[in-house]
């Protein structure tokens, strides 16, 4: 700052920001600490010197701002009469700010130039106004005139384009960082991301030696939230710009994509594509919120795509969540090793879309009355969907594969309350739960409907539990294998039942295998492996935790985090982590769990928002493979066993060695205090003299008689 | 361990203190009478009345002859301890929250909080051998930044005061002039209570930042943080093993609204030196607002939110286990 004569900071700060509420500036308040000296950046990394220019479309501006063409050019007497015109012209476009019609006369010849400039109300209007299909084509006025609209910007926007083609520099070749780095760690450790504060970090989880280690952290990494890519080869971060994905060792950038105000994004499951949406207040008091999704290019940044539109049309059936609002992820993929379908509901039909050209698949959608809820299988691309029940027609289940769009298996159903769909991770069975309404309509019956899709011919399975009549509050497909749980009951404290979809011999046919009474849980999660299940109760059951071995039906281990908030294994199903999240006051924090339920290790974190393990790639072993490994696994777990050993003694020797380092430190903090404790006794023991001396003391009992309350009264001979 | 419940409250506690010796014990409240308690056996020994406010804090003399209350009610009382009476008042305009006498008796410091127009102030009082000569007017006083001063101790042969405040921040001051010599933000949060270590070379602050620390009186250098999770209102130092304690628990105006094991209301154990955690004391229904050491370090008293003040006498197996 330059300043040459004196100022009176009060003055200049009323100045600079005359809407500050009175009392600012404060008594003590020194204009000149506010203003940062040039180049200090107090710290705090401003990441809006990296967006690109294209990435932020300003809303003001001539944004607003549209260009009629073509028409006729009349002599200064007439210009009134032609104004009147386009007014009338412009009218019919939208709202036209106030005195926003210019027309330019010509200096020189005195006669309009034959185009003038209108400025809507919004850019809104400017966008609706240039799509009216009454201008689309142009707006015939007369035989000799037909009119063209065009946005302002786009004039300087051509004006630009040089007139000769400049060969583009190539870029050299970078080699790419290894996306994949994780994976190779010495000691097989998975990572997780916790957010926590202003602070995200990435750490290790060192189960062996009961730590965790950071891998790599940075303060303001992200304005919302985070989210693994589903294979774990990147993290996403959301901004105001946009979002930004980052990978490597060292979480370098990879790629971002501006979407103003990004809300929500999602992943192709093979991580080829993501997803971001936003949605819009409404241009005018009548319309909805529009939704604005866009598809984009992970590898290359590209965007390939833009779905835009009132919310009441993408906020159908199960996507729409309460009071009209949207359910994320409103696009639902296909499964499968390559990303190759999407697609949503839409009102009585599933708009199926095409990757990587992004079209609608057969060019249009597939036709489904009524339908409410569908889900792709994990593995294929075969779609399951509910249509709700509509006047005589039944309510219909039915599995569709895809591209074909032929039907696999249907199944009809009456009186119809409610339907769930859950696939099989392995894609093996889509279990169907249907709640049907009683002759009396006052309750519902639940049953399963049970698609065994991988057999000839897709069987049908159906059962219920021993009372239909209860409350089904949970279902879970064991992620390998054939089994099921299904959390039920009326009480608080609900019943978990297991049941297998084949018998020994491997013969299809629903068997309960075992049913736990009256548990203390409203969570229930599978290990990435199957055989073993978390009951958790979470919240309101104060955090109490059964490890559940499913294979020898027989409880390992209860135990408690308490106001444990969410359950999550790692992706190999090692270890369990439980988070005390931010919902609960206090004790915020993270607790590390053997898969046998020993607590290996607890970490607080103060304001935890987030923590989430970072998913694995699908085994590249093939199944034969895995099987053999499974039966000789004490060979192979033989050459491990001694470097855990090594680990473990490593890990207590170097708690043992921190302790003795800190208390090396305390003995030296206190030698170094010594003189002036010594000072200080010094001194009082000047103060106090001889009563300084310490003396035992000998307890005296004392009567004390005190007078409390003394008053006269005559004596009464009454 | 069976502690002995001390029910002469109906309000939450706001401070316990033992005399030197650790035969008495001082609690004050949110109510009107400040006790006394035998310190050995719990019995109640007298009150102090007279107050007409929250009594916040209080001090003892090194003879255990005077007991000097900090009040709601813009007072600070001086009182003849073994018996109860009060002997002196000195009235403020604002409400006081921390007193403490200066080593040697001579000074008594007392801080007080902001109210009305008033900003929050520290002010030096001679503190008289004869109540005759008790005076009123402040040898000196001087106001401090915007916030509550929480607790105030003399530093370096009573030459220098460390005041804790509620931005989280602990200062320094000159006695003599009221300069303020140092400013060190230590906390995140407010500090609700500081304790001195018995050699006086460092002491513990207790914060709603949900940590206590251990911090260097010199240099105000952060030595240890314990972190609890939940926010700390009190903690203390042991005198005779590397232990702290600490208290507090879940927002008083929260504690209904949730079951009483969620609120966090255990005293709790750390190291003081690796920071870890090894024990906890349950029993308050109500978070701990403060907590304090017998100066033998054989026994503990704390005092909560419900009302209660608990008195523990160590069991051997806290004298014979070896934690680490």
């Amino acid at each position: 700052m330059v300043q040459s004569e004196e100022y009176d900071p009060y003055e200049v700060a009323k100045q600079l920001y005359p809407d500050l509420p009175q009392g600012f500036p404060y008594d003590n308040f020194d204009l000149e600490e506010l203003i940062l000296p040039p180049g200090d950046d107090m710290g705090i990394k401003s990441d809006d010197d990296d967006v690109r220019d294209e990435d932020v479309q300003t809303q003001s501006g001539f944004g607003s701002c549209i260009v009629i063409q073509n028409l006729p050019k009349a002599p200064e007497e007439k210009y009134e009469k032609l104004m009147g015109v386009v007014r009338t012209i412009a009218s019919k476009l939208g709202d036209v700010r106030e005195n926003g019609i210019f027309m330019p006369l010509d200096d020189a010849t005195k006669t309009t130039k034959g185009f003038a400039f209108v400025e809507m109300a919004r850019k809104e209007d400017a966008d609706a106004a240039l799509s009216d299909e009454r201008f689309i084509n142009g707006y015939q006025l007369d035989k000799n005139h037909k009119l063209t609209l065009s946005r302002f910007d786009d004039f300087d926007k051509y004006a630009k384009v040089p007139d000769e083609y400049v060969q583009p520099e190539p870029v050299a070749y970078k080699q790419p960082e290894n996306l994949h780095s994780w994976l190779a760690d010495k000691y097989g450790r998975d990572q997780y991301v916790i957010r926590h504060g202003d602070n995200t970090a990435v750490c290790f989880n060192d189960g062996k030696r009961s730590r965790a280690e950071v891998a790599y952290q940075r303060e303001y990494w992200t304005e919302s939230f985070v989210q693994w890519s589903p294979q774990g080869t990147m993290l996403a971060t959301m901004h105001r710009q946009g979002m930004a994905v980052w990978g490597g060792p060292n979480f370098t950038r990879i790629n971002r994509f501006g979407h103003q105000n990004v809300r929500l994004i999602d992943f192709s499951p093979n991580e080829k594509y993501i997803l971001s949406y936003t949605s819009h207040e409404p241009a005018t008091a009548r319309d909805s919120f529009h939704v604005l999704i866009n598809v984009w290019d992970v590898r290359s940044g590209k965007q390939l795509r833009k779905f835009e539109g009132p919310v009441d049309e993408y906020a159908v059936g199960s996507s729409a969540g309460p009071n009209g609002a949207l359910k994320w992820p409103v696009f639902k993929w296909a499964g499968g090793r390559d990303d190759l379908f999407f697609a949503r509901l839409g009102r009585g039909k599933i708009s199926i879309y095409e990757c990587p050209s992004m079209t609608m698949l057969g060019k249009e959608s597939l036709k489904l009355d009524g339908v409410q809820d569908f889900e792709w299988s994990p593995v294929e691309p075969v779609l399951a969907a509910y249509s709700a029940e509509q006047g005589n027609q039944p309510a219909r289940i039915v599995l569709i594969k895809v591209p074909e769009k032929t039907e696999m298996r249907q199944k009809n159903m009456l009186n119809v309350s409610d339907v769930k769909l859950f696939w099989h991770p392995q894609g093996t069975y889509l279990a169907v739960k249907v709640e049907a309404w009683t002759k009396t309509k006052k309750s519902t019956i639940t049953s399963f409907q049970i698609f065994c899709v991988k057999d000839k011919d897709v069987p049908l399975e159906v059962f219920e539990l021993k009372n239909n009549k209860e409350r089904v509050l949970n279902f879970a497909w064991e992620p390998k294998g054939h089994r099921f749980a299904v959390v039920h009951g009326d009480g608080p404290r609900p019943n978990i039942s297991f049941f297998s979809m084949r018998d020994d011999k491997g013969r299809l046919g629903v068997r309960e295998l075992k049913m736990l009474e009256s548990r203390a849980c409203n969570a229930i999660s599978w290990s990435p492996q199957g055989r073993i299940i978390v009951l958790a109760g979470l919240k309101n059951f104060n955090g109490q935790l059964e490890f559940f071995n499913v294979d020898e039906m027989e409880t390992m281990a209860t135990a408690e985090h308490f106001m444990a908030t969410d359950v999550e294994w790692d992706p190999t199903g090692r270890y369990v982590a439980t988070v005390v999240s931010h919902v609960q006051q206090m004790e915020n924090g993270v607790k590390i769990w053997s898969f046998g339920g020993r607590e290996l290790y607890s970490s607080q974190r103060d304001k935890l928002y987030q923590f989430s393990w970072r998913p694995r790639m699908p085994s590249l072993l093939p199944a034969e493979k895995e099987a053999e490994i499974a039966k000789n696994l004490k060979q192979y777990t033989k050459r491990y066993d001694e470097e855990d050993e090594q680990l473990l003694q490593q890990a207590d020797a170097d708690v043992l060695q921190e302790r003795q380092r800190a208390l090396d430190e305390w003995k030296a903090y206190c030698e170094s205090r010594r003189n002036y404790a010594a000072l200080q006794m010094d001194f009082k023991r000047e103060l106090y003299g001889p009563r300084f001396a310490e003396k035992e003391y000998t307890i005296q009992k004392v009567m004390v008689e005190q007078v409390v309350d003394q008053k006269e009264e005559p004596y009464s001979t009454k | 361990m069976r502690p002995y419940l001390l029910k002469g409250h109906e309000r939450p506690l706001t401070q316990v203190k033992y005399n030197r010796e650790g035969d008495l014990l001082v609690s004050c409240a949110k109510n009107l009478q400040p006790c006394l308690w035998s310190a050995e056996d719990g019995r109640r020994i007298g009150t102090y009345e007279g107050h007409n406010g929250a009594i916040w804090t209080c001090d003892i003399t090194w003879d255990s002859d005077r007991l000097i209350t900090g009040s709601a009610d813009q007072t600070v009382r001086i009182w003849d301890l073994p018996t109860g009476k009060e002997l002196f008042q000195i009235r403020h305009r604002e409400p006081c929250r921390a007193v403490k006498l200066s080593a040697g008796e001579r000074f008594l410091a007392a801080t007080s909080d902001a109210f009305i127009e008033s900003p929050p102030a520290i002010h030096i009082y001679k503190f008289a051998e004869n109540i005759e000569d008790q005076t009123a007017t402040a040898a000196i006083e001087w106001t401090v930044p915007k916030g509550r001063v929480t607790r105030v101790f003399w530093t370096d042969c009573n030459r220098k005061l460390i005041t804790s405040h509620d931005g989280g921040i602990l200062r320094r001051w000159d006695v003599e002039t009221g300069a303020l010599l140092q400013e060190q933000q230590v906390h995140e949060d407010a500090i609700q209570d500081m304790q001195m270590s018995p050699d006086e070379t460092h002491v513990i602050t207790a914060s709603l930042d949900k940590t206590a620390r251990l911090i260097d009186v010199d240099t105000f250098e952060v030595m240890k943080t314990y972190k609890t999770g939940r926010f700390v209102q009190s903690a203390a130092i042991s005198p005779l093993f590397d232990h702290v304690v600490m208290g507090g628990g879940q927002d008083a105006s929260q504690v209904t609204t949730t079951a009483a094991q969620a609120g966090g209301f255990e005293a709790r154990f750390f190291h003081k030196i690796f920071q870890e955690e090894f024990g906890r004391v349950r029993g308050h229904f109500g978070p701990i607002n403060t907590v304090a050491f017998h100066p033998s370090g054989k026994s503990f008293t704390t005092g909560g939110e419900d009302g209660y003040v608990r008195l523990h006498h160590m069991d051997m197996d806290y004298f014979t286990t070896k934690f680490f």
